[in-house]
C-alpha cells in the first residue's frame, strides 16, 4: 500500500496498532499503515495459539521483515478466537493490505471498556504528525 | 551520538529523492533501503545494483618500506600483491584477535591503498600508523579524497563499461582511469557474492555518476540489501561475525593468513591454526519457520553452544539464515543444533559455504 491510510471506522493504539471491533465483545487487531511502512516488507508473522490470553498494551504477536523483528502489542484484553492462517504463507499481506487481508488475531474482549481509551483516526494521525 | 553529528555522504540529496529510509550507521547516515530490501537484493542477484558505500575508509600507504610495513600488520601475504593488483586481509592485534578486515589495492610499486570499514577506520589508523614509526612509510587518511560506489550484479559490468566509457579490470585486480574527467579507481572487488566492480570516485563527480547509473538501469540499494547478499555468500561483516576477541582461525580466515611473514598476531594465529580452536565460526540455515537474529543462543541437546553473530532471512533462499560461533566439533555441515529465538527453539542445520550458490 503506497500511501498513509487511517480508516476513521477504527480504533488505534499510540503503539501504531487497530482494533476494529465486532459486537459486543469481539474485536480484529492489526498493525497500522505506519507501522508495516516503518518495519518494511514482512516476511514472517508468529501468530498467537488460539486460546492464549492477551493483555492491553502487552506484545501478544512478532512480526518480521528482513532487517527486524517487531512485537505486535495487544490494543485491548481478551482471549484469542481465531489467527490469521493466511499470513503463513503470504505475510506481505500485513504490507499490502493491513486493513483487510494483513489483519492478525481476532479476540473475545474481557474488558470491552478499556476501547475507550484508544484513539480515533483523527487522534492517531495528530500523534503521527507530532512525532 | 545525535543526528545532527551524523556525517552524509556526497549522495546523501539523491539518497532523500528516491525516498530511501536513512538510518544512522557507524556516525553517517546512511540508506538502509528504498523500495524494499528484497527487490533490490534480488535486483543485485539477478540484474545489476549499486550501493553507496562512500562511508568506508581509506589508507594511503607510500614509500620505500611500504611492503615491509604491510606485512608486518597485514595477516595476508602482501608481497603477492602486483601492481593493479587486490587482495583481502585481517588486521590482528599481537593475540591474534582481528581489529578490522580490508581490502588492499596496490596502485604502484610502493604505493598501497586500504579500505577500511567505517566503524573502525579511526582505530585502523591509529594502529597502523603506531606500527609505521619503524618503517620508512607514509600513512594519509584519505577518507575524504573518495565517494565509493560499489555496482554489483550479472549486469553490472556491461553497465558500468558502457555507461561511464571505461575499461575494467578481471577480479581481484584494480586499475587507475578517468570518470567524469577526474582520475578514478575501478576495483573488480565486491561483498555481494556477484560479479561487479567497487568505484572510488572523486566526491564532487559522485552525484551525477549516480545519476547516469540510475537512468542506465541500476538499481539503487541500501545496506539492508548489501547485509543479506553478502551474508548469502557467507562474507564477514566486522562487528559481528569478526571481532578482536576472535581469531581469523576459529572465523574460517586462515586462507587470508601467510603466518610465515612475521604479521602482529601470527604467533597467535599459528597457534589456534595448530592445536585447534574451542569455537568455529559456521553457517546454518533455520529448517521451518523463525528468523535467527544476532545474539540468539546456539543449543544442542538443550544446552547453550554457541551465538548467532548474524542472522536474517534470506531473500534468494526463502527462509532464516545465519552465522555462528559454535563449539568446533559442531561447525561440521549437516550437524542439527537448535537456535534459540526468542524463547522458541527453531531447528537448524549447519551448512557449507555459501549458503547461496548461484546456479551456473
Amino acid at each position: 500500500m503506497a500511501d498513509a491510510n487511517y480508516p476513521d471506522e477504527l480504533l488505534y493504539h499510540d503503539q501504531h496498532d487497530w482494533a476494529r471491533l465486532e459486537g459486543e465483545d469481539h474485536a480484529v487487531f492489526g498493525v497500522t499503515w505506519y507501522a508495516q511502512d516503518s518495519l518494511g516488507e514482512v516476511v514472517f508473522y508468529d501468530p498467537p495459539e488460539v486460546g492464549a490470553t492477551v493483555d492491553k498494551d502487552s506484545s501478544y504477536a512478532e512480526v518480521e521483515s528482513v532487517k527486524a523483528v517487531s512485537d505486535v502489542i495487544a490494543p485491548l484484553s481478551g482471549e484469542i478466537v481465531e489467527v490469521n492462517d493466511a499470513l503463513a504463507d503470504a505475510p506481505e499481506k500485513v504490507n499490502e493490505d493491513p486493513y483487510g487481508e494483513g489483519w492478525l488475531v481476532k479476540v473475545k474482549l474481557t474488558a470491552p471498556g478499556e476501547a475507550e481509551a484508544l484513539l480515533s483516526a483523527a487522534e492517531y494521525r495528530k500523534l503521527l504528525e507530532n512525532s | 551520538m545525535n543526528d545532527a553529528a551524523l556525517k552524509r555522504t556526497p549522495l546523501y540529496e539523491r539518497h532523500v529523492e528516491l525516498g530511501a529510509k536513512l538510518v544512522p550507521f557507524a556516525g553517517w547516515e546512511m540508506p538502509v533501503q528504498y523500495e524494499g530490501i528484497r527487490e533490490e537484493h534480488l535486483a543485485v542477484r539477478t540484474h545489476a545494483g549499486m550501493f553507496d558505500v562512500s562511508h568506508m575508509g581509506e589508507v594511503e600507504v607510500e614509500g620505500a618500506g611500504a611492503l615491509a610495513f604491510l606485512q608486518r600488520v597485514l595477516s595476508n601475504d602482501v608481497a603477492k600483491i602486483e601492481v593493479g593488483g587486490a587482495q583481502y586481509s585481517c588486521l590482528c592485534n599481537e593475540e591474534g584477535g582481528v581489529i578490522d578486515d580490508l581490502f588492499t589495492y596496490r596502485l604502484g610499486g610502493d604505493r598501497y591503498l586500504i579500505v577500511t570499514n567505517s566503524a573502525n577506520h579511526a582505530t585502523d589508523l591509529a594502529w597502523l600508523g603506531r606500527w609505521s614509526r619503524s618503517f620508512d612509510v607514509a600513512v594519509r587518511d584519505v577518507a575524504d579524497r573518495y565517494a565509493m560506489l560499489a555496482v554489483q550484479g550479472p549486469n553490472a559490468r556491461r553497465i558500468v563499461a558502457g555507461t561511464l566509457n571505461v575499461d575494467l579490470p578481471p577480479r581481484m585486480r584494480v586499475a587507475v582511469e578517468r570518470i567524469g574527467n577526474r582520475p578514478a579507481l575501478v576495483c573488480g572487488t565486491g561483498y555481494t557474492g556477484e560479479d561487479g566492480v567497487e568505484l572510488l570516485i572523486d566526491p564532487e563527480i559522485a552525484p551525477a555518476i549516480w545519476v547516469e547509473l540510475l537512468d542506465a538501469g541500476v538499481v539503487p540499494c541500501g545496506l539492508g540489501a548489501r547485509d543479506t547478499l553478502r551474508l548469502e555468500v557467507c562474507f564477514h561483516l566486522h562487528g559481528n561475525d569478526l571481532t578482536p576477541e576472535h581469531n581469523p582461525i576459529e572465523a574460517g580466515l586462515g586462507w587470508c593468513c601467510a603466518e610465515q611473514t612475521g604479521f602482529v598476531g601470527a604467533e597467535a594465529v599459528a597457534r589456534a591454526r595448530a592445536e585447534g580452536t574451542a569455537e568455529r565460526l559456521a553457517p546454518f540455515t533455520i529448517e521451518g519457520a523463525g528468523i535467527p537474529r544476532q545474539g540468539n543462543p546456539v543449543l544442542t541437546d538443550g544446552e547453550p553452544a554457541g551465538e548467532v553473530t548474524s542472522g536474517t532471512f534470506s531473500p534468494s533462499l526463502e527462509v532464516g539464515i545465519g552465522m555462528a560461533y559454535v563449539r568446533s566439533d559442531l561447525a561440521e555441515p549437516g550437524i542439527e543444533v537448535e537456535i534459540d529465538v526468542r524463547g522458541k527453539r527453531r531447528p537448524a542445520r549447519i551448512a557449507s559455504k555459501p549458503l547461496y550458490r548461484k546456479e551456473k
